[in-house]
């Protein structure tokens, strides 16, 4: 069974005036078909606006498509006796540190979801402890959030979401306020989680260096999928993602710039490693 | 005409339990026109500093001068530092408020006490400059997107005809060529207006392709002040402080690991574009 499924998605809401008068629709999400398999990482691409976080959003049944359908872990969202099975399969991880911690210690802060699910208050302790400990954050158990830098918070924000034991994790621009640093660390959280606890990893991002180890790569425009590949399918084609306001790693253009120069290299090269073997091999 | 800093020091809450230091000993100069970047981790100094650069903040000790004077001497014309050094702060999108985009870029300049036309001059001349679309001047600030509200943002600043320019994190959370527009755009004021530019990033790609100069900041220090190929020359350092080179530093690095005979200082695309064309011709 697929993890997270669409079909036909549409989201449309109502646009209005300054007095609340509807003067129109807005398609945010116009006919999306996806389709993820259980322990996949999958990246959804696509400039500001384009209809990727709302999308997202439908992964946790924060928004309800106004048409079509979207399943997780073979649930209905549409259906509200779902509702909680729906977020309890998908943890949400948004861009703001700041906005997503609402505890004043740490550890309180990661329990308050597994306390919500109403899980025996014993067992709520183990799962922060782990859930920490899987961010790396264990050590800061009883800190105050405030005190932390953004990528220390990101990380607790995901311990939250781990603790809840969701199957998928939906992170949408989780790096956009970090420092190099923090995005690394972040990163690297994502990539730990999906080794050892085998979750689904669905990454938005304006970051396309953080794609490159994603198994399907999904970019947006104006609400539908325009383009769906493996990062090396779709990193091949610079000018396509330019023309969606996208772009591609700094590796990949330079062999771009080198391949324009009369250099032959094979298209989508997404790392150092690969384009320093691809010049190697030249001489 | 310049911003120095003489010893500046600033200590957050002094006296009680949250006493911290954000700015240690920061001496620097930035001349008219210069590009100047500052990169630093998050809780380096890096907004602190900025913001005595206008006086929102005031040093606890040490001297700031602006074009020669002291402005923490009393009778300083604080007001007329702020027109001429105008700060665009992290998301100012959020601080949009205007019914219109155009009433909302009028506000600083109605708040200079000019009249009306002169507002409005000044504000669309503003709106051009950033590259700002006519027909949407009418429109709510809050109908447009992000890219557009940024926009719409560094124009309220804009339109104050500051001499400097300090711009923090212009491009977080914008997709790529929203980015690449808005510094485009930065870039294209500071080579037709003599205008410096002061540009906090955390992007080291972005920081390596536009500025002429970067100042790093670790824990309330300057600790590095130089080219930006000096300056990530230093990468190891960097990395220590939270920070980076520019992707395409590691590639050189890595050729040159593995034999071929670059120089490793690139820190943009074409630049090490060029010097790996040079050193296979060679």
């Amino acid at each position: 069974m697929d993890m997270v499924r669409s079909e036909k998605l549409i989201f449309e809401y109502e646009k209005r005036d300054e007095e609340g008068n509807v003067t129109g629709m807005n398609r945010a999400v116009d006919g999306v078909d996806i389709q993820i398999a259980p322990g996949d990482f999958v990246a959804i691409l696509g400039h500001n606006g384009s209809g990727k976080s709302t999308l997202a959003k439908h992964m946790n049944a924060i928004l309800i498509p106004t048409g079509g359908t979207m399943w997780v872990n073979g649930r209905d969202t549409k259906d509200p006796a779902e509702l909680w099975n729906v977020r309890q399969s998908a943890g949400m991880v948004f861009q703001n540190p700041d906005n997503q911690i609402i505890g004043t210690v740490v550890e309180e802060d990661v329990g308050f979801g597994p306390e919500n699910l109403g899980v025996p208050t014993e067992e709520i302790w183990k799962r922060v402890e782990d859930s920490l400990k899987s961010v790396g954050m264990l050590e800061y158990r009883t800190n105050s959030p405030n005190k932390l830098s953004g990528g220390q918070k990101q990380r607790v924000a995901i311990a939250g979401v781990i603790a809840m034991e969701p199957e998928c994790i939906v992170l949408d621009e989780p790096t956009a306020m970090l420092d190099p640093n923090g995005r690394k660390e972040v990163i690297r959280t994502i990539q730990e989680l999906r080794r050892r606890k085998k979750v689904t990893v669905i990454l938005i991002t304006h970051y396309m260096e953080e794609v490159i180890d994603a198994d399907q790569v999904y970019v947006m425009d104006s609400g539908h999928i325009v383009m769906h590949g493996t990062p090396k399918e779709i990193f091949s084609q610079v000018e396509e993602l330019k023309k969606y306001r996208l772009d591609v790693p700094q590796v990949t253009m330079l062999a771009e710039e080198l391949r324009k120069r009369g250099l032959k290299l094979p298209k989508g090269i997404l790392r150092t490693q690969e384009l320093v073997e691809a010049l190697c091999q030249l001489n | 005409m310049s911003i120095k800093l003489e010893h500046i020091n600033y200590i957050y809450s002094p006296g009680t339990a949250y006493e911290k230091q954000a700015l240690k000993d920061v001496s620097l100069e930035i001349t008219q026109g210069e590009f100047v970047g500052i990169i630093g981790h998050t809780g380096s100094g890096k907004s602190t500093l900025i913001q005595h650069f206008n006086g929102l903040m005031k040093a606890t000790d040490g001297v700031l001068y602006y074009e020669g004077k002291n402005i923490y001497d009393s009778g300083y014309n604080m007001k007329e530092l702020r027109n001429q050094v105008g700060l665009v702060f992290q998301y100012p999108e959020h601080q949009l408020f205007e019914v219109d985009v155009l009433s909302d870029v009028c506000f600083g300049p109605k708040n200079q006490g000019l009249p009306p036309e002169e507002c409005e001059k000044r504000a669309k001349e503003a709106l051009e400059l950033v590259g700002f679309p006519e027909k949407y001047y009418k429109q709510s600030p809050f109908e447009l997107s992000g890219g557009q509200k940024r926009r719409a943002a560094i124009a309220g600043v804009l339109a104050m005809r500051p001499k400097v320019l300090v711009l923090d994190e212009p491009t977080a959370g914008l997709d790529p060529r929203g980015r690449d527009e808005i510094l485009d755009q930065v870039e294209y004021l500071h080579k037709n207006t003599n205008m410096t530019v002061i540009l906090v990033s955390h992007s080291m790609e972005d920081i390596a392709r536009y500025v002429d100069r970067i100042i790093v900041m670790n824990h309330g220090e300057k600790m590095l002040d130089d080219i930006p190929k000096r300056v990530f020359a230093h990468y190891k350092e960097l990395e220590e402080v939270g920070l980076a080179a520019p992707q395409v530093t590691y590639i050189m690095h890595a050729l040159k690991a593995l034999g071929l005979d670059v120089h490793t200082d690139a820190t943009t695309v074409e630049e090490a574009a060029e010097e790996i064309m040079r050193s296979l011709h060679d």
